[in-house]
Order: structure tokens, then sequence, then C-alpha cells
């Protein structure tokens, strides 16, 4: 992954409210390589992240659009989705 | 034929289906599903409802979901449409239609595309109630979770 390309981050929801915005660009710190671990990272950005992802095991995670797990690798991605568990139909 | 759109503006049940037929003389039974929206949720009133979406990813999910069914059943056409936006007690929201040669499976893929769409399609309602100020987030129930695990 080439640490220096920044990543599409896209919130929804109350997810969105919560953090107040519903996207953004990062660069990744190279330790940054899992879903796990930019949860994590975006917790320690600030408050808002950590009130957002406060029960984080029940967010859910799409990259490149596709739902994924949280042990989900960042490789080859350009567009990190998270929102809560969906109310279609 | 697999149609899926995404789209804001209502839909007609009897074009689609028409649509979906085509010229075909061959299929032998079409299950449409509609869902609508209710005016009451939990003895609260609805004012409205807005349904928030993921539009790139909506209408990819939604092939997926719909490749799936035509995978899983003996099917000759589905059709899924998805609103997002406001919408208001009675309005429809999402239209399944499942053509087959025979009912078994038209029933089936019906349900199955149903149930995957309520876990997996990346849509939030909002509802927003008369006898309240607060607007708030429906939460997915952990039933239509189970109801997608009796198929896999």
């Amino acid at each position: 992954m080439n640490q220096n390309t920044p990543i599409r981050l896209k919130y929804f929801a109350w997810l969105r409210e919560n953090i107040g915005k519903a996207e953004e660009s990062h660069v990744l710190p190279q330790s940054v390589d899992s879903v796990d671990t930019l949860i994590s990272w975006l917790i320690e950005q600030d408050a808002n992240y950590a009130q957002a992802f406060e029960n984080r095991e029940t967010i859910k995670v799409a990259i490149n659009q596709k739902h994924v797990e949280h042990n989900a690798l960042l490789e080859g991605a350009y567009e990190i989705a998270f929102f809560p568990p969906m109310t279609g139909g | 034929m697999v149609v899926v759109r995404v789209q804001e503006q209502e839909f007609d049940i009897a074009k689609e289906q028409i649509n979906l037929v085509g010229s075909r003389k061959d299929i032998g039974a079409i299950v449409a599903f509609t869902g609508l929206v209710r005016d009451i949720t939990e003895g609260r009133k609805l004012s409205k409802m807005v349904l928030e979406h993921y539009p790139e990813m909506a209408e990819s999910e939604l092939g997926r979901l719909e490749s799936e069914a035509n995978k899983r059943f003996d099917l000759q056409g589905t059709t899924i449409i998805h609103r997002y936006g406001e919408l208001f007690p009675g309005d429809l929201i999402v239209l399944v239609l499942a053509a087959s040669q025979h009912r078994q499976d038209a029933f089936s893929a019906a349900d199955f595309m149903m149930d995957y769409l309520k876990s997996n399609a990346p849509f939030w309602k909002k509802e927003y109630y008369t006898d309240k100020n607060e607007p708030e987030w429906v939460n997915a129930k952990t039933s239509d979770d189970e109801r997608l695990n009796r198929w896999f």
C-alpha cells in the first residue's frame, strides 16, 4: 500500500452525526493496516470518534463499497465507509 | 433480466412487472413484494421518514443480492427498486420482483432477496414523529439477521 496516498473515509447515519462529517481524507500511518487498527487510530484522534465508535464491534464497514469484517486488511483500499447496521427495505 | 434501481421517485408496480416480462411468454409466476411506510411504529405516530443511503454501494450491493438470488433459484428475471429521501406514511419504499417458470422459486427468491436486503443494503431510516420533537434513527433488528441466517 502506498502510504502517501490519502484514503477516503465515509460515515453514514448517526455515525456521521456524531463524528460531525460525512467524508474526509487521510494519509494513514503505516501501522494502520486493517479496519481494527484504523478504528483504534480514529478513536485516538478526538472525542467525537471515541463516542461514535463506543460500541465498535457493532459498527459495519465497507472497503471499496463491499462489506468487510473488522479484521480486513486495508491493502488496495481507496474508500472505507463506516455505518450502523442497516435498516433499508 | 436483472433490474436494479435506486431512486428518489415513486415506482409503478404494474409497469415494472410489464417491463420485467417484456415479450417473454415462458414466465409462469411472478411474485412481487412491496414495502411501505407505516404510520405508527412502536406506538408513535410517524410524520415522515427520511431514508439515507450510500449511493455507489447501494446499487452494487443490490446487484450482488440479485446475482445471488439468480444463482440459488431457478429464475427468469428479478427486479429490485429501492427509494431514498423523504417518505411519508403510505408511501412505497421498495419493490422486489421474482419471475420464474413455477411459483416455488418465485416465492422463495422474493423472500430471500428481502431478507438479504434488510441486513445488507446500505440504507438507514430516520423517523420523525408527530408527538415528539426529536427524530430517531431506526435500530436494525436482530430478527432480520436471524432471518438471513436461515438461508446460509
